[in-house]
């Protein structure tokens, strides 16, 4: 018998069962993408058949941080960039939970930088939504590490000299099994890419473009967009690593010249989970780790039985 | 200093064997009937360099190294890098000979491998002087032609231990024994002839002129040799811990490599994982969900666990981590013990303090506060943290197997079960209210689990109303913050009032005089508190455990016995004196301190000397190696 009744519960829900009924005010500004994101998951969470209870949502530190307090399943608001590698265990600690991990680029791509490379790495069966909106918005319109090249702000007063990170190639690289690209102003194919992303038996990213209409007014609203599922002028494979690869620089290439690339970039069903990969070396057990304390016929190995190696 | 004891020292470069073939002479003086207690000496390099271990072996029980040591297996340093007295770092393959010299009690016995230290070298040294001088007994011998005439090379390290089974007239069968446990087939019967050879050897053309021999004694239970970072691993399996994340960094690899080795068959998960953050960031996820996780390091990664330890206080989630403290500043020096995070370990982290502190003084105290911190911090859902060092870490003694057959405790503490949710509090949307302060005993507000019916709620670093929505309210602000900080002053009651003490006691309790200690240090004041009564000073010491909560009272009472009390810790700024004046208020014109911070851990007559100077006010400097720190007024 399963101590996490909510896990597995197939009954029907509705979006509204994820909006907490005491719904905190929403801290967002109007015209927000993030409302977007709150959306599509609120809409692709009961198509998947999910229930609130067996969902973790996990955020990291801004304004895309607040996403669990808006939509009602269990919540882990942790702190800045680390999101990641507090998803990962709990999904580790209990295989059956639906870990849904979301922060924003300066949060995933910026100060979890390394976290979001070796999750992808390693292909946890997560999905991480990132909140990409090329600004801090929190903390008042600095320059992120998706910002483009010349981006003036508070702390690059003369236009920043970098170049952006290259969120879906470098996604590519690490070892994702899923990567794509939606936008706060395509809510179908954003509903879409999340329930597939949930859907997808390992590490699941979606590089979120959320426009941020009160610190990035000289960024475009990513309008118009372009899928490139259905586009004519684009045609690759999204299981070929190659295509995939050329697909996503780019769509990284123009983002900032004013073309708004979105869709599904790479999508590799074969590699294992790396809850699989982990059994296989027989490191992880088949049953949720986190059942066996709630088991009461398990029996505990002692420190006692370990000791002829001392002796 | 004892005449019925052993302390053997055996030298050389890392990579040469020194670590495994000490291990297996204490194992075999052990089984001899013998207490045994191992100190390790290594530079931070994986081949040459000088290293040794030293075994003190006794027939009564031995918590400390002692001073110095009287029997020396010098083997050369095979892995030297640049052979000349001229180079940085010296003549590297002699400091196996000559590094050790110092420390050689009089009368004691050298042994050293002539196949790979020359004849001139010894020469410079002075060797035959100083031996004539000091009493001390030479015995050279070509371990590595009689190595690499059976076998290989490699194998010195077995002709050494012949050689010194023959000096100490020992009988050769628990050493056999060992090896034909360790190794088999061509190796063994190598390893075996060469002991036998080296053995015969020195029975047959050696003549003895050294009176030490191996004492003789005998154990009435089966006794186990585990080492510090063993006991905290075994107290961790025997709490029900299943899920440890690490990134390796000395001392503290070594309580993640044993868990890392014995979690596949336990169904447990390990997990190497990228940085520290993330090392203490997955303990915390993986707790969150509902499985006893432990996460650790060392000084500088412990830097690095400090966000993810405030958020596991903030969100209130059980947590255990370990703190293997080595010689700093930043890198300091690797290998070497020292006592000089305390500070770091209690107040890292932004905001007020919300965490358990212990530091063990024994490898028994450390197996029995692992456990003991498994069960405070998920009870009380509070991180708890262990802070050792490397001398616990790395020294090994014999531990009486029945210390060991205790039931596991895999108790989830103050975490609820579906049933019990469903009668528990919830907002008027379903919401679980885990963080409620009308209903928590002790301030403890039990928890969900992701994944059970009736249970979500939000947990978040930021301040937060019961069902963790984000709250900047006053009222609530303050209520939250005093729940979380009445969980400490419930843990201090259970600790002073349900628990048997973590301190440890020794001497006599009406004794004028006290010597106060905390971790690792614990071993050798007890052993000098007793030298000290034996020469007629009235002195007791306590070594303590609980650093946070700070044992008020037991340490108020401590120190109001006694008039005056020297406060022996390894660091430089007297950390742990800081914090008994800053908790106590008072006893600042009372307490002296003794520091050590030179890498290597107190000998009990550097303890005995600090007292007989500074107390007993006998006229002359102490050693050079150890710092006083006069108490407050003086």
């Amino acid at each position: 018998m399963s101590a996490f009744n909510a896990i597995g519960d197939e009954r029907e829900t509705d979006r509204d069962e994820y909006t907490p009924g005491v719904e905190p005010q929403p801290t967002w500004c109007p015209g927000c993408g993030d409302f977007s994101v709150l959306k599509s998951l609120k809409q692709a969470l009961p198509e998947v058949g999910r229930n609130p209870e067996e969902v973790l949502t996990v955020t990291g530190i801004g304004c895309s941080g607040k996403l669990n307090s808006y939509l009602d399943t269990y919540g882990f608001h942790t702190i800045h960039g680390r999101a990641l590698p507090v998803a990962r265990a709990a999904k580790l600690a209990n295989p059956d939970l639906e870990v849904i991990a979301a922060g924003g680029d300066g949060d995933g791509y910026g100060i979890g930088g390394n976290h979001f490379i070796h999750s992808a790495r390693e292909n946890h069966d997560i999905t991480y939504i990132v909140f990409n909106n090329e600004i801090f918005g929190l903390t008042k319109g600095q320059t992120s590490p998706t910002s483009p090249k010349g981006h003036k702000s508070k702390t690059q007063p003369s236009g920043s000299a970098k170049t952006p990170i290259r969120p879906l190639s470098q996604s590519l690289t690490a070892g994702a099994s899923y990567v794509a690209r939606t936008a706060a102003v395509n809510p179908n194919q954003a509903k879409e890419i999340i329930a597939e992303a949930i859907e997808h038996d390992g590490f699941a990213h979606v590089d979120f473009l959320t426009q941020c209409p009160t610190w990035n007014k000289d960024a475009r609203q990513y309008v118009p967009y372009v899928d490139v599922q259905d586009s004519d002028d684009y045609d690759f494979d999204v299981t070929d690593r190659e295509e995939a690869a050329e697909m996503m620089r780019e769509t990284e290439n123009v983002l900032n010249e004013g073309t708004v690339l979105t869709g599904r970039y790479y999508v590799d069903e074969d590699r294992p989970s790396y809850t699989e990969e982990k059994r296989a070396v027989g490191e992880m057990p088949d049953e949720p780790l986190a059942e066996r304390y709630f088991d009461d016929d398990a029996e505990w190995e002692r420190s006692y039985d370990l000791l002829d190696r001392h002796k | 200093m004892s005449d019925d004891e052993l302390i053997w020292r055996i030298a050389g470069g890392s990579g040469d064997g020194i670590d495994s073939t000490s291990q297996n002479f204490a194992k075999a003086l052990m089984r001899s009937g013998l207490d045994v207690f191992t100190h390790r000496h290594y530079p931070s390099r994986i081949r040459g360099g000088h290293t040794y271990v030293e075994i003190r072996a006794a027939d009564h029980e031995v918590q400390s190294r002692g001073d110095g040591y009287n029997f020396l297996l010098a083997l050369g340093d095979s892995f030297a890098r640049n052979p000349s007295e001229d180079a940085y770092y010296g003549n590297e393959e002699l400091k196996p000979l000559s590094e050790n010299l110092d420390d050689l009690r009089e009368g004691g016995v050298i042994v050293y491998d002539e196949g790979l230290i020359s004849e001139e070298d010894v020469e410079e040294l002075n060797l035959e002087e100083r031996a004539e001088e000091n009493g001390w007994h030479v015995y050279p011998m070509d371990l590595r032609g009689l190595a690499k005439e059976h076998g290989r090379e490699v194998m010195r390290n077995t002709a050494g231990v012949g050689v010194t089974a023959a000096l100490l007239d020992m009988d050769l069968e628990h050493i056999e024994d060992l090896m034909s446990d360790a190794m088999g087939g061509d190796v063994l019967e190598s390893n075996l002839e060469i002991l036998h050879e080296a053995y015969e050897i020195v029975e047959e053309e050696y003549e003895f002129e050294h009176d030490l021999r191996a004492p003789e004694g005998s154990h009435e239970t089966e006794q186990a040799l585990l080492s510090g970072s063993n006991a905290i691993a075994y107290g961790a399996i025997d709490a029900g811990c299943r899920f440890i994340s690490g990134y390796p960094m000395t001392p503290w690899t070594d309580v993640f490599t044993i868990l890392s080795q014995n979690f596949p068959d336990m169904g447990g998960v390990s997990e190497q994982v990228e940085d520290e953050i993330a090392a203490a960031a997955l303990a915390v996820g993986a707790s969150h969900a509902g499985v006893k996780a432990m996460s650790g390091s060392s000084g500088g990664g412990f830097a690095l666990m400090s966000e993810p330890l405030g958020l596991a206080e903030m969100t209130e989630t059980p947590l255990v981590l370990v703190e293997a403290m080595r010689a700093g500043p930043s890198t300091g020096m690797p290998t070497k013990p020292e006592q000089g995070d305390l500070e770091h370990v209690l107040y890292t982290s932004q905001g007020d303090s919300q965490r358990v502190v212990f530091a063990p003084g024994t490898i028994e105290e450390a197996y029995e506060q692992t456990r003991l911190a498994f069960d405070i911090a998920w009870d009380y859902q509070i991180p708890v943290i262990l802070i050792y060092d490397q001398k616990l870490s790395g020294e090994n003694k014999n531990v009486d197997v029945e210390f060991f057959d205790r039931e596991p405790s895999p108790d989830l503490g103050s975490t609820l079960t579906e049933e019990e949710l469903r009668e528990a509090a919830h907002d008027n949307s379903g919401k679980f209210k885990r963080f409620d302060y009308e209903n928590a005993e002790d301030g403890v507000a039990p928890r969900s689990l992701p994944g059970q019916q009736n249970g979500r709620y939000l947990a978040t670093g930021n301040e937060h109303s019961p069902v963790g929505h984000i709250s900047e309210d006053p009222d609530n602000r303050v209520y939250q913050m005093d729940r979380r900080l009445e969980k400490l002053e419930s843990i201090r009651e259970e600790l002073d009032e349900e628990r048997e003490s973590t301190q440890t006691y020794f001497g006599d309790e009406e004794a004028d005089y006290g010597i106060i200690t905390w971790g690792s240090s614990q071993g050798a004041v007890e052993e000098a508190v007793g030298r000290l009564n034996e020469q007629g000073h009235s002195v007791k010491g306590i070594g303590v455990s609980d650093m946070m909560p700070f044992p008020e009272a037991e340490m108020t009472e401590f120190l109001e016995s006694v008039d005056e009390a020297i406060v022996v810790e390894m660091n430089a700024t007297a950390q742990f004196r800081g914090l008994v004046q800053k908790e106590l208020g008072r006893f600042g014109e009372k307490m002296t301190s003794l520091l050590k911070y030179n890498g290597n851990p107190f000998e009990p007559a550097e303890i005995v000397e600090g007292f007989e100077v500074n107390i007993a006010d006998e006229d002359r400097e102490p050693t050079a190696q150890v710092r006083i720190e006069p108490a407050a007024g003086d």
